[in-house]
This record gives structure tokens, sequence and C-alpha cells, in this order.
């Protein structure tokens, strides 16, 4: 019925999307990853099947489905986060600018993708410690003090926090926290950001900043972003992915996915049915 | 409760009562005051150890005032008493048990938070808990029949030969002494280090460790540079932990030691700690002065204690300021 909303954005369609009109025009978009048929495991039990999908540059891409789905799962794939949990598998293969991201190093693969959490997590150090943690292990030749001016304008901190660099991350606001976090991160200069919830443990004004800051990244990295809240991926986000028991159910234009859904789990979803 | 007793001045105290009763009977008004007496009693024992030692250590209080705490002459038959041998031997044995132990205790504890298999973790964790729990006086026997024998042969020649220039290993090899003593009192609190501190890195956050790694640390750059400093208040709380078992530990103590009050720059050096002469004579002082002077060597001791607890609080609130860690979690 919402045909006639057809997205002016179509032609920013990702390459392995799951609608047919959207494969069609997808070859326009550059890729920044490319996910293809990936299954995950937990042990034995399987938590991901078959996803495929790209990721595309400079846009913010979104995870959304029911708690449980693999969202968290599939985003913590992208920066090989999983690694560290024992018994943890992944079948498949992930390209980060035509490179496949498994056969690399993974400390200096994880350089190449930040990523920030669901609850604020600085570190126990002063804010400017925070930011320059990255710089530091990396052995950053720049300047450090100006690398960390830059991040906290990036993260649209830096007005706040610039008269108390040294006092601990712990006094700011669970919202400065976060922003502190993604400056953290936009440090070391990521192309990928990868963001889980990370406003689910904000209030509504911290949410709002949050997201807006999101949205002038873009031009800065790749953003990948998983969220429960679907108004949230529908305000910031190019492309949404909607998951459910581990597959990839529907891939589109967030206005696509949102006005015209092409399968009825993802109408029954985003209208609220479930989840 | 200044405007209850204005509007119904004849209420007040009755609603007080009745609320009183009906809180009694619903249970928590017992509750309250059955937890509170037992949190007070802490204080009690507290000030009735105090109150004990002050009172039983009149005589040598009188007679020697402050020079008890720093002159080296105990005489039982000569009444001349000075507490600075056994307050030097207990702090000496102590050192050297941390000064072996932290390392040793605190490595054991990341190996076991960070980097074993968790089934290794825990199997590791029952033999550890089993080791704190094992009594003192095995700990001495260990010591009389492994730790002296291998000290006299091996480890003090050894040190003498290549460390011998520093007065710390200087003179003949007894095998007993206060080295040998500090390395019993290391193997006793080793277990409590490893213990708490394994604890209080598991307790770490996760997201600490991935905030780490995704920003490329390798997995010891963030053990050591996040997760260690986020639970440094904890690990420091361990130490002092194993602090207070150290210098307060008298059995495996007396046993290496040497018992002789000698003040020796040497760690080869026989000696003696507080709890250990407290131990071995008070059963057969000679006279009142001597007895008394025991007395006030526990007053001596308990002090000790406390003023090493005060420094470790201290400590532990001017490192954790920066961060604020463990306020926040």
């Amino acid at each position: 019925m919402h045909a006639s909303v057809r997205p002016a954005l179509s032609v920013n369609l990702p390459p392995i999307a799951t609608s047919p009109a959207a494969r069609e025009t997808s070859a326009v978009l550059s890729m920044r990853m490319t996910i293809s048929k990936v299954n995950f495991f937990y042990g034995s039990k399987q938590t991901l099947f078959d996803v495929s999908m790209g990721i595309a540059t400079n846009k913010v891409t979104s995870l959304i489905g029911p708690s449980g789905c693999g969202k968290s799962t599939l985003l913590r794939t992208l920066n090989r986060m999983y690694e560290i949990v024992r018994g943890a598998r992944l079948e498949g293969e992930i390209l980060l600018d035509g490179q496949n991201i498994l056969t690399q190093d993974v400390t200096s693969y994880r350089r190449r993708v930040g990523m920030v959490f669901q609850r604020p997590n600085p570190f126990p150090k002063s804010i400017f410690d925070n930011v320059a943690y990255g710089l530091r292990i990396n052995g950053s030749k720049a300047p450090i003090s100006e690398a960390v001016e830059k991040s906290l304008r990036h993260a649209a901190l830096w007005e706040e926090v610039k008269d108390h660099l040294h006092k601990s991350a712990y006094e700011l606001s669970g919202g400065q926290q976060q922003r502190l976090c993604i400056a953290r991160a936009l440090a070391v200069e990521p192309e990928v950001l990868l963001l889980d919830e990370p406003c689910s443990a904000l209030d509504p004004i911290s949410t709002a900043k949050i997201e807006e800051l999101l949205v002038q990244l873009k031009d800065l990295c790749t953003i990948v972003t998983v969220t429960h809240n679907m108004q949230q991926a529908a305000r910031i986000s190019d492309f949404t992915a909607f998951l459910l028991t581990g597959q990839l159910i529907e891939f589109s234009p967030t206005p696509q996915l949102f006005t015209t859904p092409g399968d009825s789990r993802t109408e029954a979803y985003i209208t609220g049915r479930f989840g | 409760m200044a405007t209850t007793t204005t509007t119904v001045p004849s209420a007040g105290p009755v609603a007080g009562l009745r609320s009183f009763l009906f809180r009694l009977r619903e249970g928590d008004e017992i509750a309250r005051m059955i937890t509170f007496l037992f949190a007070a009693s802490v204080v009690l024992v507290t000030l009735l150890l105090v109150f004990v030692l002050w009172q039983g250590s009149v005589l040598p209080r009188h007679k020697f005032g402050f020079n008890f705490f720093h002159t080296s002459v105990w005489d039982p038959i000569f009444d001349q008493f000075g507490a600075l041998p056994f307050i030097y031997g207990t702090l000496v044995t102590s050192a050297v048990s941390l000064f072996v132990a932290v390392p040793l205790g605190i490595g054991a504890a990341i190996f076991l938070a960070e980097l074993a298999p968790a089934r290794v973790s825990d199997t590791l964790e029952f033999f550890i808990d089993l080791l704190a729990a094992v009594p003192s006086v095995i700990y001495g026997v260990l010591g009389v029949f492994i730790v002296v024998p291998l000290m006299r042969s091996y480890i003090q020649p050894a040190l003498q030969n290549t460390l011998g220039f520093l007065p710390l290993f200087k003179g003949p090899a007894y095998g007993i002494g206060f080295l040998t003593a500090g390395l019993v009192l290391a193997i006793m609190v080793i277990p409590y280090i490893i213990s708490v501190s394994r604890e209080v890195l598991l307790a770490v956050p996760r997201d600490q460790r991935e905030a780490a790694l995704s920003l490329g640390s390798t997995r010891w750059e963030s053990t050591w540079q996040v997760v260690v400093p986020f639970a440094r208040p904890g690990i420091l709380g361990s130490i002092f932990l194993a602090l207070a078992r150290a210098l307060g530990e008298t059995m495996a103590v007396t046993m290496v030691i040497g018992n002789t009050p000698i003040i020796s720059a040497s760690l080869f050096s026989p000696g003696y700690s507080i709890a250990a002469v407290i131990a071995n004579e008070l059963t057969e002082a000679t006279s009142n002065l001597h007895y008394q002077s025991l007395i006030e060597l526990g007053l001596a001791l308990f002090l000790l204690t406390f003023i090493l607890n005060g420094l470790a609080r201290l400590l532990i609130v001017a490192t954790s300021q920066r961060g604020r860690a463990m306020g926040h979690t």
C-alpha cells in the first residue's frame, strides 16, 4: 500500500540485498565490507545461518531484530571480537576492502574497526588518557594531544571537557561517557565503527545527541549499529537489516524496510506484533 | 517529626509507640536490632582487646615508658625488657614474605583469571583454597624439614656467592632466620593473594577488555594496561590481607626464625617476632614484669597492625582517586 512512497534513495542499494529491486541497482554503491554466507556457532549451537550482506561505505547500517536474533553476534564477527569467547566458530567469508578479515593479524585488523559498547565503558583513567590509549598502544607518531582534541571534537565532546581533560572519565555523565567512548574509538581512525546498542543505557537527551553525532560521523567512517529501537534505526540509518533467529530476513534501504517491508515477518516486527 | 508533635501533640509518643510495636511485630525492628548488635560487637571486641592489653601492661609501661619500644635488651633475669628486636623481626619477615609473594601471587592470579581455560582455573582455585586452609603448624613442619635444609645447603650459599656484597646476605648460613621465616610466610600468604586477586580480576567487566582489544591491544596489553589497573584496589586489598596474616603468624614463624632477639641487617641471622615470643614465653614468664611486658608486646603488635592497615587504606584511596574504578561498575 505504500508503493508510492518508494524512497529516493533507491540508487544506494546494498549489493546482496534481499529485495529483488535492490539487487538490480546495487552495483552503484561502493562496499566497505562484504559478508558472505556466514554461519556462526557457539560450541554446537548455531546462532547465525547463511548471512550475506554488504556494508556500504560512509553510510549507517542498522541491524534490528528481537532479543537473541543474532544481531550482536553478527556485529561481533565484523571485528572478530567473538574470538575471545571459547568455543566460538565462524564459517563463511567477511571482506574489508576486498580482503578476507579472517586471515589477517587480528590485533592490527581490530585497529581498522572501532567498537562502542552497550554501556559506556571508559577506562579508569583521565578523559585525556582514555582517548590517547589507542594512539599510545599503536605507537602513533602524530602529536597525541592534537589527535585527542580532534577525536573529542568529532565526538562533539570537546567543548564540554576541554577545561578538565585530566579529570577522571567517571566524573562525566552517562551520555558524555558514551561520547568519550566514541572519541576513544575514533582516535585510531578506524575505517568502520561498530556500535552495539550504544544508547540503550542513556536518557532521551543523550540518546538524541548520539544519534545526531552518528549521522555526522558518516563522512568520517562507515557505521554499523545494532539497535532494538526501531525508531532509532529509522532515524539514523541508510540501510537496515532485520534478523530473526539467526537469519537475515530482510535487508533494504531504511525507508523501504519501514514503509514497504518485503517480508511478512519484517512487517509483523516493525508494526510491533512481536519482539 | 516536629510537625507531628505540634499539630497533634498528644498523639505523638503514643502513635510512635504503636508504630514501633507494629514494626516490632512485623520483624523489621527485631532484625534491625539484632543485626545492629552483631555489627556493634565488632567495635566492642576491638575496644575490649585494647582495654585488656592496656590494663595488662601497667608495670612495664610505668617502668620503661616509651623506651620499651626502642630498646633492644630482653633479659628476664635482670628484668630488662625492650621490644625493638621483636618489632624488627616481625616487620622484616613480613616484608620478605610480601617481596616474594606479591609478584608470584599476582602473576598466578593473572594467569588464572585471564589466560587459563576456565576448567584449569577452577581446578587450580580448588587447590589454592585448600592451601589457604592448611593450618600454619603444617607450614612450620614444611619449613623445618624442607625449607631450612634447602636454605642452609643451597640457597643461602648461592645468595652469598652472588649478592654477598650486600649487608642483607652476609654472615653464616644457619638455615633458620629472617629469610627462611619470610619465605615460609610467603608460601603461606600466596594462596590469599592468588585467591582474592583472581576473584577481583574476574569481576572486571568484560567490556573493559573488549574496549582495549577493539582499539588494537594485544591480549597482554589489555590485561596489563586495562584489566589490572581496573582491579587495582581489590588487588591491593589482597596484599593487605596477606600482610595482616604475615604480621600475626605465630607457629610457622617460631619454628624457623631461630627465636633469638637479635637485630641484624643480615637476613641470614636468626631473629624473633612479636607473635613468636608471646607464644613461647607467656606460659613460663618468671616475673610479673616479664608477663606484663609480653602483654605490652601484644599491644605493640596490635598498634603495628592498626597503623599498617590505616596506611593501606590511605594507599588504596590515594591510588584509586584518579580512576575510581570500584565505585563505578
